[in-house]
């Protein structure tokens, strides 16, 4: 039973205490709800962080092993199996980190079923975590398709309008990829008697045809997760009608399973049918990209305009993924965090004004900056991080994905078959595009004449008030991550370089056997 | 008779008996007592279960290759006898709350549980038919259990009248595989199927009695009669149908095909993966315009026959035959767990004259008895095949076998109609959590106690399934 007594296994599965303790609270004592979920998060947060003290940043393997044989009988070999390395470390902290931001967010925000609401959360921070430690791909599929069910219920139970619908799509659309995931997995677990990715890496040795149907089972679950276009269209539905803490998680980190999962899966399990597919996964991250933006500034609802941000954000993670070199996947890692942040953020703050005003039309708002000025300012950082201003953290992923897909179109490169350096170069539009929308988004906001709204709430209680202290200690946190990302990025590049070295080096072993 | 033949069907002798004495006390009970019935009933499949166990491991052929006592029926037996237990814990209350309460209802459910049980065992097609007669004969008499209600009075003669036609079917099969062979053990059969040249009459034979059991499992095509039975019988016997009658049909099933007719699996794996294809095809989609909750059950029942069919496929590869036998027993235990789950919340609120059975009646169950919507939400999500449930377990044991046999394609329509099946049981979930409403529920403290222990064993098996896989993988048929 050492397994229980490992690092990662109190991170993953420390939010079920909580549950527990939920369970015995009273359902009228919101407060007392509250903070149990707040400390229950905070706590995971600095379990997570012990472990980055722990972790060996220049070890590119596979560390902090929790170990177990778990379903060894009848011809199965499935392990309870956590491990972390270069490629998750960092996504195991934005999950830990933007879990107790999500809580303090719903304070004043969700004030029916509260004690439901915490228990959902504390259930998908469990998921989350997992999902990016799980090696076992047994394991694994059950903690992706869990993370389903309690995202499902925050959706359904305390979404806007719509929310049943949007509940529905969300989860559909998901499962209708990962059960072809899961016939890829039982493919993999049959031929090689093992369900842990590292020894199945390892044994390698999976004809190429073969591997690209495996390929496009996994894609087709990742692919939606993401999502890529064209499979994006469950996204801004879920976004707009989730409750404000369920899009911080969606858009923060459920987003970022899909592309961990092509890093974690894809690239070394089926290096063959990565290199095959690279330059079409491209293709269709650049038109995600554009697409993404495009529709971004036809929306007539913030939230809305995020949502679809997203789909070309995420484009660059993919573009920089597929690049298949070192400065392509750290960029794509570095974005992920980025987009989690940043786009976060967003939702964060479209949150907060939205809990006053009750409207997310962009056309009812204007003027906001003298009402509002720390709201304004706060708004303006994220915003310019998001669109990728140099200084802010969205600029670094965005150049070193950039460089990587730049270095893939040049000859020898994964993507040079197909296009070559126009892959970066639209791409480079996409950032000038978001600088559209998202400036767009801002002077519409804030700038400009007074809006309706502000008389309309002002009709109706004290007018629109600026953030309160809660509010600021909730987005401060993730201010400063958009500042130390962006000013000096190394330590957060330290900590994936080993990993990704030993991934390209997977790569270009197979691109030599290529037939 | 050897003492051989009398150890073999030891636990069946036990049950026959205590039935036959049981339905004798049952008249000396008084009429507002008959809970009496019901615990004697109960004890007597217990004390039933505890002989099966101890005969795990042991292997007797008795009454000359007739009946036998193997792994594989004593899982199925002890499964059996669980169903059974089950099937009196939430007939206990319901038919006192129904006006429903007589003495023979327990013992005509423990005829049928003998029935199904010597189906496990037996290894004669003539014993076959004897175990089917005997196991379904009390079920049409428990579906009619409601009379004079006019809907369980159409269910108790739909039921016979198909049954019968089912039957007749079976008998006809029987025939020509004895035409066919010369004999109706199912050694012999192999061993003068595995010899012979022309095997189109033992063909038409297995066809046949594949058709009539289909009938009984609830195939597509022979799915008619299901939806409106399972709706028009009582529930608690719907309950206790839909469990125990798939069981027995399929364990009759993987042993007469697995055991006797391998030589023509080149012709019924194609049979049975076009039925394992349209059987999940047609329950999954008919189900999504289901309002009535005991239809969609209904509904899902077949789908999950056809889920089950999907072990069959590969019963002729002697490489993958094990797995997948192993894989249709886990997945019968997994799919009568969560049945009954789900068919407790169902008895709990069902109000008399058939009210509270439209999926809209769920609506706010989560606001006012969070335990029981949580445990709905949990059989749900098992019947989907989403962790953490048994559910979902037993799917991969499935889709393992279906992929170890090579039929990809089975595989992908079997996931396909899995994301179909969500849509309809999330509703039943959208329902209870997110519309508003006030439901009232019965309160009885062997129901709930039923729909609390498989909703907790519905998620802890799929988190320690090892000895239940050990078992099922232990219990293969020994081919001959």
């Amino acid at each position: 039973m050492e397994f229980l007594l490992q690092p990662l296994t109190f991170l993953t599965f420390f939010p079920l205490l909580g549950v527990l303790v939920l369970f015995f609270i009273p359902s009228d004592r919101k407060d007392m709800l509250r903070w149990t979920t707040l400390i229950t998060t905070l706590i995971t947060l600095a379990i997570s962080v012990w472990v980055l003290t722990i972790f060996n940043a220049s070890n590119p393997d596979l560390q902090l092993e929790a170990r177990y044989n778990w379903i060894q009988v009848a011809g199965w070999n499935i392990q309870y199996y956590l491990a972390v390395d270069g490629l998750s470390i960092l996504l195991v902290l934005l999950t830990t980190f933007l879990t107790p931001i999500s809580i303090l967010s719903t304070w004043t925000a969700v004030e029916e079923r509260v004690k439901d609401f915490m228990i959902f959360f504390l259930l998908l921070e469990v998921g989350m975590v997992g999902v990016f430690l799980a090696q076992d791909l047994f394991l694994f599929y059950i903690l992706w398709e869990f993370t389903l069910v309690p995202m499902y219920f925050l959706i359904g139970i305390w979404g806007g309008p719509r929310r049943i619908y949007a509940a529905l799509k969300f989860f559909l659309y998901t499962m209708a990829g990962s059960i072809l995931m899961l016939l890829a997995i039982l493919w993999l677990g049959i031929q090689g008697q093992t369900f842990s990715v590292p020894d199945l890496i390892t044994q390698g040795g999976i004809p190429a045809d073969v591997q690209i149907w495996l390929f496009l089972a996994f894609t087709a679950a990742f692919a939606i997760k993401v999502p890529m276009w064209p499979l994006h269209s469950w996204l801004p539905d879920a976004h707009v009608e989730a409750p404000t803490a369920g899009s911080v998680i969606l858009a923060g980190v459920l987003l970022k399973m899909g592309t961990y999962g092509f890093l974690r899966f894809n690239l070394p399990l089926f290096p063959q049918a990565s290199l095959q597919a690279a330059p079409w996964i491209a293709l269709f991250a650049v038109i995600g990209i554009i697409y993404g933006a495009a529709v971004s500034y036809a929306q007539a609802d913030v939230k809305k305009l995020v949502a679809y941000s997203s789909v070309s954000h995420l484009g660059f993670v993919m573009l920089g993924l597929f690049a298949l070199n070192p400065q392509g996947i750290a960029g794509a890692i570095l974005q992920m965090i980025n987009h989690g942040l940043s786009t976060g953020a967003l939702f964060l703050l479209v949150g907060m004004i939205y809990e006053q005003t009750h409207t997310r039309e962009l056309k009812v708002y204007g003027g906001l900056w003298k009402i509002t000025p720390i709201f304004g300012t706060i708004m303006l950082i994220v915003a310019l991080s998001s669109m990728g201003l140099p200084g802010l953290n969205g600029f670094v992923g965005e150049f070193v994905i950039l460089l990587g897909a730049w270095g893939a179109g040049m000859p020898g490169g994964a993507l040079s078959a197909f296009g070559g350096v126009w892959f970066a170069g639209i791409a480079a539009v996409g950032i000038i595009m978001a600088a559209v929308y998202i400036l767009y988004m801002f002077q519409k906001m804030f700038l400009g004449p007074q809006g309706e709204i502000v008389d309309e709430v002002k009709r109706h209680g004290h007018g629109i008030r600026d953030l309160n202290w809660r509010e600021i200690a909730t987005i401060a946190p993730i201010l400063i991550f958009i500042f130390w990302i962006g000013l000096y990025p190394a330590p957060f590049f330290n900590l994936m370089a080993p990993a990704v070295d030993k991934l390209v080096a997977t790569l270009q072993t197979a691109a030599l056997t290529m037939p | 008779m050897t003492q051989a033949d009398f150890y073999t069907i030891l636990p069946l002798t036990i049950l026959t008996t205590w039935s036959c004495v049981l339905l004798l006390i049952d008249l000396f009970i008084p009429k507002d007592r008959k809970s009496i019935t019901a615990l004697l009933s109960a004890l007597g499949l217990a004390l039933t279960l505890g002989f099966t166990l101890s005969q795990i491991g042991r292997e007797v052929t008795g009454f000359s290759g007739m009946v036998v006592l193997d792994g594989f029926s004593t899982f199925v037996n002890a499964l059996l006898l669980v169903s059974g237990l089950l099937g009196v814990a939430l007939a206990y209350g319901y038919v006192k709350r129904m006006g429903l309460e007589r003495g023979e209802y327990y013992t005509l459910l423990l005829f049928s549980v003998t029935g199904m049980m010597l189906m496990a065992q037996a290894t004669d097609l003539i014993v076959v038919f004897l175990a089917l007669e005997l196991l379904s004969i009390p079920l049409y008499v428990l579906a009619a259990f409601a009379r004079p209600k006019v809907e369980s009075e159409e269910a108790g003669i739909k039921y016979f009248l198909l049954g019968a036609f089912s039957t007749g079917f079976v008998v006809y099969g029987i025939v020509l595989v004895f035409g066919a062979t010369g004999s109706t053990s199912l050694a012999a059969i192999f061993a003068s199927a595995s010899t012979g040249t022309s095997n189109l009459l033992l063909t038409i034979g297995a066809a046949l009695v594949l058709i009539g059991f289909g009938f009984k499992v609830a195939a597509v095509p022979f799915h008619m009669w299901t939806p409106d039975v399972y709706q028009g019988a009582p529930s608690a016997v719907t309950a206790f149908m839909s469990s125990g009658a798939k069981i027995a049909g399929f364990a009759a099933l993987l042993r007469v095909f697995a055991t006797a007719f391998p030589s023509i699996a080149v012709d019924m794996t194609d049979v049975f993966w076009a039925l394992a294809a349209l059987t999940m095809i047609v329950g999954n989609v008919v189900a999504i315009s289901q309002t009535d909750i005991k239809r969609l059950l209904a509904y899902s029942s077949i789908a999950h026959a056809g889920y089950i069919l999907m072990a069959f496929v590969p019963y002729g590869n002697p490489d993958v035959a094990p797995v997948s036998i192993a894989a249709g027993l886990f997945y019968l235990v997994s799919y009568a767990l969560t049945n009954f789950g789900a068919w407790g919340v169902v008895i709990a609120l069902e109000k008399s004259e058939g009210r509270g059975l439209n999926i809209a009646d769920y609506a706010g169950l989560a606001k006012r008895h969070p335990a029981l919507a949580a445990a709905m939400t949990i059989f749900m999500l098992s019947l989907i095949g989403l962790p953490p449930t048994v559910g979902l377990i037993g799917k991969f044991y499935l889709f393992r076998a279906v992929i170890d046999g090579g039929f990809y394609g089975l595989a992908v329509i079997g996931v396909l109609t899995s994301l179909i099946s969500a849509f309809y049981y999330l509703r039943v979930v959208v329902t209870m959590y997110m519309r508003d409403g006030s439901p009232t529920t019965e309160r009885e403290t062997w129901l709930d106690m039923t729909t609390g222990v498989m909703a907790i064993a519905t998620v802890a098996i799929s988190l320690v399934p090892q000895f239940l896989f050990t078992w099922a993988s232990s219990a293969v048929l020994k081919l001959f």
